[in-house]
């Protein structure tokens, strides 16, 4: 069908543009940004006045706990919750009940989400078979199935040689590595270490858990040429230490959670069980420093870290639940709280979760570069909505911001030209 | 510095400020430490009559949740409870319904439901008391009998009572706690209560691998020097050191404990004359203290344990008397 959505501010990073104008679809596709093309004729027109059209957001990370996981959720719930979000493409890391480990997972995630048909699915293939860290996984394989990248997601890889070899293997099949970098034995805490887990008396986790982590995979990265990308950076210095690389030319991207920019260790005092998260929420420095490197570019993309839990996995003294956070639902009014507030210009936050987590992925997204599909987020950015646990489409209802107000809402989700989601 | 600010709000006291569940020391005021240790002070004579019980809390039941094992404190709960008139229930939970799967929260659900008036707590997790004060009905009183390496409040006011009834006062007192300061519920409540009781100076002794960062947040002197530390202060606390704890990434050995910050005579000259000797017990001698000083003239510790009933029986007073 032929859709005119006129009238809308258009935010396109990938083209430079910031204007109002109208997007003409067909066909599933972007066919003009701008004049109508001549001959397009008109079959549905959509008024967007007073309302921001970007491309549909590109989420480099959301567990959907499909396969292995139904009692948190599944992947027609969450993959509607994205619809929700505004968000048309999900990256689903390897941690799944098996383990995306071999091409069956793969096309079993492609299959489901096809069926729902909310939002486009990619897969991390594992980088280690069973994640266990020991044997590499069938990494060519898994390419061949479709995987965009691979990953051990928040296993580490504690031996340096397996690393060291699964980054060469990785370089062969021309894989990007995504590594989340902690070091299991300094990572064993619950909460950032600070005044604050002295005081709760709850297990730390020092930043050095982190940056030694990263420090050594930095050094791997440099001796095997592997592509790689950092993901859930919490820390000062991991900012500054991907700012170094950069500079020095090593091909490494890095990106953060919206919650870590919003979020500090002093939210978990009293035992929030719903800030518990890995890597923890750190020091109000550390948070400021996560925001330059947004600024920057040194961090090239926020993505969720979209952790949907059942009930009881929250319902428990801090140590003992699970950590993790529902966030497909409130990654946009977040986002878009960082830019009223000032902090970082709409634009590079915008550009954070479409066009350059796409390029990560190495996916033709995130753009409304004629010719290329019509995924699009519109949003109402005056509009003000509730976050409460029935608001939430997701199955997970695991946030902190419940009970928060937040501005920006979603008015419409195109996917490949066809709404998925309307107010 | 970095400091650590209050904690947000309190749920141990109810809108007017009596006291409702027992937590932690943190965040209480002086004037309410102070009562705890004055109403001990009415119950301390209790033990030594020909009939040991008061009827404060006849008809009450307050059931022992112990998910972690322990004599000594379990003990001491029972016995106040008992002096107090109450009817106990000891349940050791370790053994029976978590290990079947059941969750904390049914757990507390199947009790409350067999009309327990107050729960007493022992978790290995930090935060687990809080958790259960706010679970359970509003009705329902929750004292903590220690929460992973959070808190031990009773065990906090026991020795502050320890301390007044030789000193009369708090000002200008110095303290020194001495050991496994990283993992002690004890010394984080010791640390709350002095401050907030108004002692001159709190110190805390101790290798730098057995001290949590940001301590000194917390307002206390650290440090690594155990006769430097027991220079001139006025009481020393002594923490019991775990078996697993005496060998490894924190230590290397029992023995080179001993050697550093054992507590011997000859060390315990450095401290006031008058100096008090405490520990929260079970004593490992030769490890944290030679004999010579645990049984020395020094020593309150025995002393220790007959106050920590009637600290018990205060806060299960005050607790049940409140009003929501």
């Amino acid at each position: 069908m032929n859709i005119c959505i006129s009238k809308g501010r258009v935010i396109d990073p990938a083209n430079g543009l910031d204007k109002v104008t109208n997007i003409y679809i067909s066909k599933g596709q972007i066919v003009a940004v701008g004049r109508k093309p001549p001959g397009f004729e008109v079959k549905k027109q959509i008024n967007v006045k007073g309302q921001i059209v970007i491309p549909g957001l590109v989420d480099l990370s959301a567990r959907i706990r499909e396969p292995g996981e139904h009692c948190k959720a599944n992947i027609a719930s969450e993959t509607r919750a994205a619809a929700i979000a505004g968000i048309t493409t999900l990256c689903c890391p390897p941690d799944t009940t098996p383990v995306i480990d071999t091409p069956a997972v793969i096309e079993l995630i492609h299959q489901r989400a096809d069926q729902s048909g909310q939002a486009k699915v990619v897969c991390l293939g594992a980088l280690t078979h069973g994640l266990q860290g020991q044997r590499l996984a069938e990494m060519y394989s898994l390419k061949e199935a479709g995987c965009v990248g691979v990953s051990n997601a928040m296993q580490a890889i504690p031996d340096t040689e397996v690393m060291s070899r699964a980054m060469e293997y990785a370089v062969t099949c021309d894989l990007t590595v995504f590594l989340q970098p902690e070091d299991p034995w300094l990572g064993g805490g619950h909460m950032h270490e600070g005044a604050y887990s002295t005081r709760m008396g709850i297990p730390p986790i020092p930043e050095t858990a982190e940056t030694v982590a990263l420090a050594r995979d930095l050094l791997l990265i440099e001796a095997t040429g592997v592509r790689a990308h950092f993901m859930r950076l919490s820390t000062a210095r991991s900012i500054e230490m991907i700012r170094d690389a950069r500079k020095r030319g090593l091909p490494v991207t890095a990106d953060v959670s919206i919650h870590q920019l919003h979020f500090t260790d002093k939210d978990t005092e009293n035992y929030n069980s719903l800030c518990h998260v890995k890597p923890p929420f750190r020091h109000h420095s550390d948070k400021e420093q996560l925001i330059a490197g947004v600024k920057d570019g040194t961090i090239t993309a926020i993505c969720s870290d979209h952790q949907p839990h059942d009930h009881d996995a929250k319902t428990a003294p801090f140590s003992m639940t699970e950590p993790g956070v529902s966030a497909l639902e409130v990654m946009l009014p977040l986002a878009i709280r960082l830019a009223d507030d000032g902090q970082i210009g709409l634009k590079t936050i915008i550009k954070t979760m479409t066009v350059a987590p796409a390029g990560i992925l190495g996916l033709e997204a995130g753009s409304l570069t004629p010719g290329s599909a019509a995924d699009l987020c519109i949003f109402d950015p005056e509009k003000n909505w509730m976050v409460t646990e029935k608001n939430l489409v997701s199955e997970g209802k695991n946030t902190p911001t419940l009970g928060w107000e937040m501005k920006g809402k979603v008015t419409h989700t195109i996917l490949n030209g066809r709404i998925v989601y309307k107010q | 510095m970095i400091t650590a600010e209050k904690l947000p709000e309190n749920i141990q006291v109810n809108k007017k400020g009596r006291l409702k569940h027992f937590l932690t020391t943190e965040g209480l005021s002086r004037q309410l430490l102070t009562e705890i240790l004055d109403t001990a002070e009415n119950f301390a004579g209790v033990g030594e009559r020909a009939v040991k019980k008061v009827p404060l809390l006849r008809g009450k039941t307050i059931a022992n949740l112990f998910f972690e094992p322990s004599t000594r404190t379990r003990t001491t709960f029972e016995l106040a409870a008992k002096r107090l008139s109450a009817d106990v229930l000891n349940i050791n939970i370790e053994s029976s319904a978590t290990k079947k799967g059941e969750s904390l929260q049914d757990t507390l659900q199947t009790l409350e439901s067999m009309h327990c008036d107050m729960f007493v707590v022992r978790h290995a997790n930090s935060g687990a008391a809080h958790f259960i004060a706010s679970m359970v009905s509003p009705g329902i009183r929750v004292i903590n009998a220690g929460d992973g390496r959070h808190a031990h409040p009773t065990q906090a006011m026991l020795d502050a009572f320890t301390i007044r009834r030789h000193r009369g006062r708090f000002s200008g007192l110095k303290i020194a706690i001495v050991g496994d300061i990283m993992h002690s519920r004890v010394a984080r409540s010791e640390i709350h209560a002095f401050n907030t009781l108004g002692v001159k100076e709190l110190r805390v002794i101790a290798p730098k691998t057995l001290i949590p960062a940001y301590m000194q947040a917390l307002g206390v002197k650290v440090f690594h020097d155990l006769e430097a530390g027991l220079r001139g202060v006025d009481a020393v606390i002594m923490l019991r050191l775990q078996n697993e704890r005496m060998q490894g990434t924190l230590l290397p050995s029992a023995d080179e404990f001993f050697k550093m910050y054992g507590l011997t005579e000859e060390r315990l000259a450095h401290a006031d004359p008058e100096v008090m000797v405490l520990h929260p017990g079970p004593i490992n001698r030769g490890v944290e203290i030679d004999s010579e000083v645990a049984d020395g003239p020094r020593s309150v510790i025995l002393e220790q344990v007959s106050y920590g009933i009637a600290i018990r029986m205060a806060v299960m007073s005050m607790c049940m008397g409140s009003a929501e």
